[in-house]
Order: structure tokens, then sequence, then C-alpha cells
């Protein structure tokens, strides 16, 4: 069974369609990449996905649980992390703190437990400082040492990214979205996230779904790609496949553009 | 198509120093009317005749005139100060200029004052604004007729030229200099607390030195203190960075025996102050300490969770309320007369449940909404305790009267001085309590809730158990407050709890430095204690509240003792400009370098070569 299923999920934004009776299933540990042209809908799928919208039909279907109806916490604890297109971290919290706080759907101290600091509370504490500098260490020296303790804000650009994927790893997640991991980056840090999204699969055995649009991105880490248009699937396959699929083609390009060509 | 003409390159190389503004005298002028309105308006509202009953040095300087002149000075230094200078610019040189600045607003302010006095000895402005008597000309001119008048603008002048000169001094004796002024006035101000103090630890014989009769400090007194504090900022807080740094070099052990010594040190102090003090400043204390729990509480709802609370008041309220209903035999309806103790959890409970109840309708709630909605219970509360409807459980506006006085076994806390004791406890647990949740998954979750809820939200943090749990933690605090203030005073009435205490609270949580539990103490003790003290403060309380919170968020929005991420957040855009600032001369040097490399001259050879 697939780990993650769309059935047939619909969302109007007042008159506008945005996602428009859409299927789309991922298997478990596959990397697929959805692409389409601006307002196609991909990001409105992902808000969808974690239950910061509520689709109007349709079922989402994650590791046996439907989602539908959950709020977007809920939907986290179950395995499913994100980030977002444009960078939203917890800026004037340290590196650490924000990979910190994304292990908090996984820990339960209270606040009797904090104050009375019981024994459980600080090894919990101490679990939660761990596997956050765990996550932080998957990006090599770039975000551990110095870093850890520098408020969010001070990052680059390219770090920002990085720490927003520690911080949904952090969650303890088995599927991330990633919403343009590349965007704003330059071509070798591009280059180096792209070789990162397929580690992520293969040494931390993620199941990631993302949103690209640099088609080196997406050439070379997807295992199947997913096209949408207005709200609707109109191709999927590897790249190659939907590289050369007309209709893909003619929404990207136009109509003219494609017969011309 | 045109051409786009290419920059020149050596054109942007010429200027790779910039010049940083220079003092502007256009500015200083602005600053001048400021200046004079401001010392026209404390004249006009009676703050100046208010405060002249008042000696800080005995017949020579009065709490009215230092009111006065402090504003051409301290204005007449912010003007004489050069703008900021970003990295990569260069200062400009202190000069005469800098001193003219400061002369420009004496001269203005004094102009205004010279004119406010004409225009009120010449017409009856009185029927309007009643505080123009002719006392207040008087003072003005120094009961001099119109030659006081000279001396006015000339008092105005001088105040101008010494803002501007200090601006002319090193940092270290600037600092030092004002150091010493702004020590000198309060000492002279605290009368009360340091004439205790002298009485308190037998030194009496001292008192009569430093403070006349008639109040404030002898011109003796106020030259030794203003020399010691002089002392003090010259000499040992440049010290204070070394002795960190010595502390930090410390092995384990000692640093364990230094803090310990520190601990000591402090109990040491908390146990007597109330004894060396005496009743009427330990009253004070015990009112700082109530409103500094309340402060606590209201920090971790606001500066942690960013949950803007107006109607923090109504949790003060059901703390005491609950407390007078369960120890006092008079309670209306139904005594059970148990001690404070006994009646403890029932308040956390009751608390605890009143957090709910204002928490859960608010909870989809941000800002604005929040802040009104709050602001609604606040004021519900107090009119339920003074509702006849409730009068047989609440008293009505009678309240409910004899609370018996707080007791640890046969140890009756009956006075002032007694109460600071357990008053310090509960302040001391509620900072433990900020201090500790702070750093733990909830405080990290309160922290991300406010910064960005959604993205919180989608981490996995369950917004509504987050915000409940601030809401009940911050009411269990402030109820302490109340319990506290119900056995202190001994009964309870409705008019305690109005909105005016949950401003304040909330006034001196944003002075202080919202998030921080250092800024709270401060903020407290600025904005609760020293009023108290000066009575003839108390009718410009709110005034000075009100000008406060402006000042604060035009010019220091993170407050007094800001938390370092506060600081962070409100100059961020500051510090990416110098951080590009930055880069940008860096980018030029590495030109220019490259640009004389490239000439006639041979590269440079290493220097061990």
């Amino acid at each position: 069974m697939a780990l993650l299923e769309v059935r047939s999920i619909s969302k109007d934004f007042g008159g506008l369609r945005a996602i428009d009776h859409l299927d789309f299933h991922v298997e478990e540990g596959e990397i697929v990449s959805v692409i389409g042209p601006n307002g196609a809908g991909k990001t409105t799928l992902f808000n969808l996905i974690t239950g910061i919208f509520q689709p109007d039909e349709g079922e989402i279907i994650f590791d046996g649980h439907n989602l539908v109806g959950l709020r977007p916490d809920e939907i986290t604890r179950l395995g499913l992390a994100r980030t977002f297109q444009t960078v939203r971290l917890f800026f004037n919290m340290t590196v650490l703190e924000n990979v910190m706080v994304g292990l908090h759907g996984r820990t339960h101290a209270g606040i009797l437990d904090t104050i009375l600091s019981l024994p459980r509370q600080r090894e919990e504490e101490e679990f939660i400082r761990q596997q956050a500098i765990d996550a932080l260490s998957f990006f090599g020296t770039r975000l551990i040492g110095f870093r850890l303790n520098q408020p969010a804000f001070v990052l680059s650009y390219a770090n920002r990214r990085r720490l927003e994927i520690a911080r949904a790893m952090a969650t303890g997640a088995k599927l991330l979205l990633l919403d343009e991991p590349t965007a704003g980056m330059n071509p070798r840090e591009t280059l180096e996230l792209t070789e990162l999204i397929g580690r992520l699969r293969d040494e931390k055995g993620y199941t990631i779904v993302l949103i690209e649009h640099d088609m080196r991105v997406v050439k070379g880490v997807s295992d199947r790609v997913v096209v949408l248009d207005y709200g609707r699937k109109i191709a999927e396959g590897t790249y190659e496949e939907v590289a050369h699929n007309e209709r893909v083609l003619e929404a990207y390009l136009g109509r003219k553009a494609v017969r011309s060509a | 198509m045109a051409k786009i003409a290419p920059v020149p390159e050596e054109a942007v190389l010429e200027d790779v120093r910039l010049k940083a503004p220079e003092v502007s005298l256009e500015q200083a002028a602005k600053l001048g009317g400021v200046a004079g309105i401001v010392a026209v308006f404390v004249s006009a509202n009676g703050m100046v005749q208010a405060f002249a009953e008042r000696d800080i040095i005995s017949g020579i300087l009065s709490m009215g005139y230092a009111l006065l002149f402090l504003v051409p000075l301290i204005i007449a230094y912010l003007a004489a100060r050069e703008p900021p200078v970003l990295e990569g610019f260069e200062a400009p040189q202190k000069g005469p200029r800098n001193v003219v600045a400061g002369l420009i607003v004496g001269a203005i302010t004094g102009l205004f004052l010279v004119l406010f006095v004409l225009l009120a000895s010449a017409v009856n402005l009185r029927r309007v604004f009643i505080n123009i008597s002719p006392q207040l000309l008087d003072l003005l001119t120094f009961g001099q007729g119109s030659g006081g008048l000279v001396l006015l603008a000339a008092g105005s002048l001088l105040m101008g030229a010494a803002g501007g000169l200090t601006q002319l001094l090193e940092a270290k004796w600037r600092r030092a200099l004002w150091g010493a002024v702004a020590w000198t006035l309060l000492i002279g101000l605290l009368e009360v607390i340091v004439a205790q103090l002298f009485r308190g630890l037998g030194l009496n014989v001292l008192a009569p030195f430093f403070y006349a009769g008639t109040g404030g400090l002898t011109p003796v007194g106020a030259a030794i203190v203003f020399v010691i504090a002089f002392l003090y900022y010259w000499a040992v807080v440049p010290k204070v960075n070394q002795w960190q740094h010595a502390y930090a070099q410390m092995p384990a052990e000692r640093q364990r025996s230094v803090r310990l010594s520190a601990v000591v040190a402090a109990v040491i102090v908390v146990a007597v102050t109330p004894q060396v003090l005496g009743p009427f400043v330990s009253e004070v204390l015990d009112l700082v300490g109530i409103f500094l729990l309340m402060g606590l509480g209201l920090n971790i709802v606001v500066g942690f969770a960013g949950l803007l609370d107006l109607g923090y008041v109504a949790f003060f309220a059901v703390g005491a309320y609950t407390t007078a209903i369960l120890t006092s035999p008079a309670s209306p309806r139904w005594s059970p007369e148990m001690s404070f103790w006994a009646a403890l959890p029932f308040v956390i409970l009751a608390a605890a449940l009143a957090g709910i109840i204002v928490g859960t309708p608010v909870l989809r709630m941000r800002g604005d909404y929040l802040a009104i909605v709050t602001l609604g219970f606040g004021e519900i509360a107090r009119l339920l305790l003074l509702s006849d409807w409730l009068r047989p459980v609440f008293g009505g506006a009678q309240g409910i009267l004899k609370i018996p006085n707080l007791s640890i076994g046969p140890i009756v806390f009956r006075t002032p001085v007694d109460m600071f004791y357990p008053i310090v406890g509960f302040c001391l647990l509620a900072a433990y309590v900020s201090w500790k949740l702070k750093n733990s998954r909830i405080g990290r979750a309160w922290m991300a809730m406010r910064e960005d809820e959604q993205v919180a939200e989608a981490m996995g943090v369950d917004i509504v158990e987050i915000k409940l749990k601030a809401f009940i933690v911050g009411a269990v605090i402030a109820s302490f407050g109340g319990a506290l203030f119900a056995v202190k005073i001994g009964s309870v009435f409705p008019h305690s709890f109005s909105l005016l205490v949950s401003i304040t609270v909330l006034v001196l949580v944003i002075v202080g430095g919202l998030g921080s539990i250092p800024g709270v103490v401060v903020g407290t003790l600025a904005l609760v204690g020293l009023p108290e003290l000066l009575r003839e403060f108390q009718e410009y309380r709110l005034l000075a509240y009100g000008v406060l919170l402006i000042l604060m968020m035009l010019y220091r929005p993170e407050g007094l003792l800001p938390t370092k991420q506060w600081v962070r957040e409100l100059h961020e855009e500051e510090l990416m400009q110098d951080a590009w600032l930055k880069m940008e001369e860096d980018r030029r040097r590495a030109q220019a370098q490259a640009q004389t490399s490239q000439g006639d001259l041979p590269p440079a050879q290493p220097e061990e070569a």
C-alpha cells in the first residue's frame, strides 16, 4: 500500500477551483516531484495534505490514517512534516531551539514535570537536545558548533533552507514535504542540496515529496514526476516521460509555442 | 534602444571611507522647540510647583527646579550627539559644533519659558490652566520679578551648554559624570529610604550630616554622594567585564564557592532589608513585591507566549477573593475559615479555572482582538464582584473583611515588615518557575507560537493546549499575588481590582523588557516603588506612564533590560544594514587592492621572506 494516497480531493477558494479531483500517491521510499506552472495548485496541495486547509471533497490517507479533519499538529505527529516556500523559521530563536521545537510533538514533559525538574523531564530535555543536534549534523558542520546558539535570522539564505529541513526532520517524520527547497540558492548550493535530498532518502530512509521549479533538481532526484495545471494532474511518470509529454510542454510554454517548435 | 552608460569603477572607488553626517544644527533647533514645549508643559501642569516642595539638595536645588532644568540639559545632550555611525563610515570630529547644538537647545528652551512667563503675567490663564498660579511665576522668576527672567533664560542656556559640553568628554568620563548626577538626584529623592537605612544600621549620627532637617541632601552630603558615584563609574564599572572574565576562568569548584557566597550574601541582605528599612519602606516593598509577582506572571503570557492580555487583573481578583472567602470568618455566605495554606490549593484551582475560562473563547484570536476581549473579561470580573446579584457570595461593594493574618505554625505575619518574607518567597518561586519554563519544551513552544503560530502548529505544537497552559500559569502566579494582597490588607473590595492594575502591570513588563525576568524586577521598582515613595508624584503617575510608554516604544522598544532575543528582533534591520555595509566595504577594499597591485609597483613581498 502507498504511504500517502490522495483520493480525488478538491478545493475551492470562492469561485476559483484550486485543486480539482486530484488523485496522487507516494510509495514508501520514493522521491516524487510535483511541478507545474505558477498557480497550478502545488502549494495548495501541500497545505491540504498538512491540514492547513481542509479539502472540500476527497480523502487523504497517510500510513493508514485519514488526514481529513485533523489539525496540522496532529498530522505532523502522525509522521508528516513540511518546509515552506517562503522560509518560515522562528527567526528570534536560536538555531538549536528552532530544531528543538520540531521535537515538541514527540515529547511529553508538562508544566509540573518541568517546574519540579523531575529526572524524567531532564532526560527528555537531554534527548531533545541530542536529537536536534543529530538532525543538524546531517548538514555537516554548517549548522553546528558556534552556530547552534546563534539566532536563526543571522543565517544565510541557503542555511535558512537547511535549518528548515532539519526542523522538519526533528519531528520524526517518515514523509517530508519540501516546498521549493532550492529557491533563491546559487547553482553550487542547488547542486549540493540536490545531492542532499538523495541522501535524505538513502541514508535516513525518508520518503520525499518536493515542489520544484529548477528542472535540473527535478531531473537529478525524482523517481517520479507529477505535473499539475489548473489544479489537475496532467501528466505523471519519470522525468524523461514527462519532459516529452505534449500537454506538459503546452502548459509550460503555451499551445502556440509548442506547435511552432 | 538607448545605451545605458556603465558606471565608472574609479568613481565608486574614490570615496572608500564615507564620512558619517555631522551634528545637525537644524535638528538641534527642532529639539530645542521640543524642549521648550516640554518645559512649559511641566510648568503649566503644576509639576514644577508641586515638586518644588521637596528639596533634593537643601537650599540649593528643589525637585521642581531639577525637573525644569533637566529638560534642556538632557535634550541638549541628545541634540549634541552625532547620529549613529554605521560600520564603514568615518565618525566626524567632535568640536565646537556639538556645544553650539547644545546652546541652541538651551536658548530656545529659555526663550519659550520667558515668553510663557510674560504671557502668563500679562493675561490671566488660570480659568483654563488652574495650575498657572502667581506662585508658579514666582518660582520661575526665582522671586526676582522681571529680573528673574534673565536668570531663567541664563539658567536654561547654561544647561544647554552643559549638555553640549558633556558630548565632548571621553565616553568613560561622560558615563561617570552622568552616573554621578543621576545618583545624586536619586539619593536626594530617596531621603526616606536612605535616612531610614542609617537609622536601621545604627549610623544615626551620619543622617544629619547627609540630610538637612528640611529634607534633601546637605550640600556636603551631595558632594560626597557625587564623588562616590563618580569614582564608582570611573573606576569600578569598567572592571566588571574583567571580573566576569576572571570568574569564567576559575575552576568549577571555585566558581561554585563564589556562587554559594553570593547566594548567602543575597539571603542575608533579604533577611535584614525589612528590619533595617522599617515599616513604611517595607510597606512599599510589599506592594512592589505583589506587583512583581503579577509582572512575572504577565511576562509569561505576553513576553513568552505573545498573548496580549489587558484583563490580567481578573486573575489577581480571583486569588484575592478565593482567599478571602475561604479564610475569613466574615465571608458572607459560607465561611470554612481555613488557614491560608489550606486555602492555597483552592486558590490555584480557582485561578487555573479562571485561566481556562478566559483562555478558551480567545483560542483562535491574536493580537488586537485578543487584547480587546481580555480587556472585557477584566471589567466583567470587577463588575461581577460589585454586583448585587452575587452580593451574597462576594459581599458587593462592602467586600469581605476580617481576613486573618498569614501564619506558619506559631509565627504570625502581622506587620508589613513580616509580610516582606512570604512575598519575597512567592516572588522567588515565580521567578524560578518562569526561568525553568522558559528553557523547556513548553517555553520553546510558547516562543515558537509568538514567532509564527501557523508554523508552530505545523511543527507539531498543539496551539490550543499551549495557549491554555500560558493562561493557566499566568493566572496562577497572579492569584498568588491576589492571595498575598488579601492577607496583607486584611480585606478585599471590588474597587481594588480596576483596569488600572492591568495597565500598570503591562506597563512595567513592557518598560522592563518583554520576556526578560530581570527587566520585570527593574520595571516594578521604578514604576511602582518610586511613585509610592514620592508622594508628590502620585498625581502625575499616569502622565509619567504614558510618556514613558511612548518614549520606550519610539527609542527603546525592547525595554530597559531586554532579553537578547528581543534586542535581536527589534534591531534586526539595523544589524542587517550593518552587515551589508561591512560586506560592501570589504568588497571595495578588495577591488581597490586588486587595482593597486595591478599597477606598476611590484607585488608586495610576504613579510617573512
